[in-house]
């Protein structure tokens, strides 16, 4: 990358013009976000989006005679087939709209989970998950009685992958697994835990959260079963995303909740569902906010992922050197394969005073278990600081960052 | 300008580098658990509260930041000695210091040095942490079977 911040593929002047947000001072400090594995700034195209429909389209959709219904419905339904081009999914029946990827995940163990799994099956998840692919099978193995199986993780913060197989079994119906962990970065070999699991006859659904920002998916050429994500963490806007799953499993799923616009015909005598996808879409969607993921998943595409993901190497690389100079910081999470996020530790100073001091220096970052307690356990820490980078993120973002870490660092001296 | 200092000043770096009454205290006969789910931090607090109603000793155990465990090593300085009604009387000022206006001086006379954490109310995501030990001591005296929580 050259001095203005301009390279081969990304012009980051022009990308931090569109994100309004950007362009403020916290503190009387220009203001340095590195909290994008929490949630990303929407670029202006995004926030437009949003407007326009309520300024210009807002009607429910799917049932209108009317012309702002059928403009609000033609958008709603043209996200769909954009997030259905982003994943190469094989048809738009196969993408549900859910409020994030927690529901999305809620969905595959409400419905298919008490359909398919049954007392003395196993379900095979990570060390590394985030909260919303542990506790929502938890709760599916109380009901059914079935078993949740944990693959560790190596010091590395990377998937065993050896004892991920040993632990495969004929009694595995599901592997549930991250595909970028968002508390250590790492990326999962999910080709070949897929290829692996379907080879004890086992369904796979991968979190998607962390990872549609930063890598190229491919249901069909991973063969996934089921995928999720969340809007907001793709430049999207909050209480939106999508459950991907294969057609003929969503066929034969039931619906997750009763309601409006899931149905083709009500008696109180029986319901006749909708087709796919509306069958597990009950009630008024969240149309302004599928529209702005719609909007999302465009400005993404446009923008380049594959560049975008060079561009937040090239930063986790300048960080991370930076990092193994500072003396005391220890990173957690170290694979091979990772991206966007260093987390770490620093001897005497807690991540959430790390927090404090950075905030009143204008760096925005996360301290905590990232929803991922477990991982915190493996690594014998509470918490973890964590910096996560973006498309919009520069050099200079983060020698900011790591001259308010030695701040903090003196304060504690 | 509202300065870090304000909120991290040496009295506090230094308690939590080095907190006081840190540890089991053998001969309690009330404890409990605080737990702060937002952020991880956990304490247990021991008391050994005598016939009069006087606590004669308090420790505590535990992880979290700088602001939880100097706000637990203070309490624990400022209670020894104090009976339980005395204890209370500066937990409802604590409280109160923690989250009243910025102009509002501190009730030194009732706080004594506790006043240093005034700072906290600058920061409103640090608030539980400087009350989380309050909120376990309170269920120590009760012995409370659930640990304590500042949600």
């Amino acid at each position: 990358m050259s001095v203005d911040g301009t390279d081969m593929n990304l012009n980051i002047d022009a990308i931090r013009k569109v994100f309004p947000i950007l362009h403020q001072q916290v503190y009387g400090k220009p203001l340095v976000y590195l909290d994008n594995a929490a949630t990303t700034q929407k670029p202006q195209p995004v926030i437009d989006a949003l407007r326009h429909y309520y300024e210009r389209n807002n009607a429910n959709v799917h049932r209108g005679v009317h012309a702002l219904s059928e403009r609000a419905t033609a958008d709603y339904e043209g996200a769909r087939e954009k997030l259905r081009a982003l994943l190469n999914a094989a048809s738009t029946r196969e993408i549900v709209f859910t409020r994030g990827a927690t529901e999305a995940i809620n969905l595959v163990a409400a419905s298919w989970g008490r359909t398919n799994i049954g007392a003395g099956d196993e379900i095979l998840i990570s060390e590394m998950e985030h909260h919303s692919d542990i506790v929502p099978w938890q709760m599916l193995c109380e009901q059914v009685g079935a078993k949740l199986i944990v693959a560790p993780i190596n010091d590395a913060g990377e998937l065993m992958f050896d004892t991920f197989e040993e632990k495969l079994s004929e009694r595995t119906k599901l592997v549930g697994m991250v595909h970028l962990s968002n508390a250590l970065g790492t990326i999962n070999p999910v080709d070949k835990i897929i290829a692996k699991a379907h080879a004890v006859g086992a369904k796979v659904l991968l979190d998607g959260a962390q990872a549609l920002a930063h890598l190229n998916v491919d249901v069909q050429a991973l063969d996934c079963d089921f995928y999720v994500t969340s809007a907001h963490k793709m430049y999207g806007p909050t209480g939106i995303g999508i459950l991907y799953a294969k057609e003929a499993l969503l066929e034969a799923m039931p619906p997750y909740q009763g309601g409006g616009d899931m149905i083709a015909m009500v008696t109180f005598e029986k319901t006749q569902y909708n087709a796919l996808p509306y069958k597990f879409e009950a009630g008024t969607p969240n149309i302004a906010g599928v529209i702005g993921f719609g909007a999302a998943v465009d400005w993404l595409c446009d923008t380049g992922i594959d560049a975008i993901a060079a561009h937040e190497q090239r930063l986790l690389a300048y960080a991370t050197e930076k990092a193994l100079n500072v003396e005391g910081l220890t990173i957690i999470g170290t694979a091979a394969d990772k991206a966007t996020v260093l987390s770490f530790t620093i001897d005497g100073v807690h991540p959430h005073d790390l927090g404090t001091i950075l905030d009143r220096e204008g760096v925005a970052i996360r301290a905590g278990h990232h929803c991922a307690m477990p991982v915190m356990q493996h690594f014998g820490v509470p918490a973890t600081a964590r910096a996560s980078f973006a498309a919009y993120n520069t050099q200079a973002e983060i020698n900011a960052l790591f001259a308010a870490l030695n701040k903090a660092q003196e304060m504690f001296a | 300008m509202f300065d870090l200092r304000d909120l991290y000043q040496q009295v506090i770096v230094d308690h939590s580098k080095s907190p006081r009454n840190f540890g089991q205290l053998d001969d309690c006969n009330h404890q409990a658990d605080g737990y702060n789910p937002l952020c991880g931090d956990k304490l247990h607090i021991y008391l050994r509260i005598n016939d009069e109603n006087i606590i004669e000793d308090v420790s505590f155990e535990g992880e979290g930041c700088a602001i939880s465990v100097a706000s637990a090593s203070l309490m624990t300085d400022a209670l020894k000695g104090k009976s339980v009604s005395e204890s209370q009387a500066i937990f409802e000022q604590f409280q109160h210091m923690a989250t009243a206006d910025l102009a509002e001086a501190p009730d030194e006379a009732v706080l004594g040095k506790l006043a240093v954490l005034a700072g906290v109310r600058e920061f409103p995501s640090r608030i539980k942490c400087a009350t989380l030990c309050w909120h376990t001591l309170q269920a120590a005296v009760k012995d409370s079977e659930t640990p304590a929580k500042t949600e």
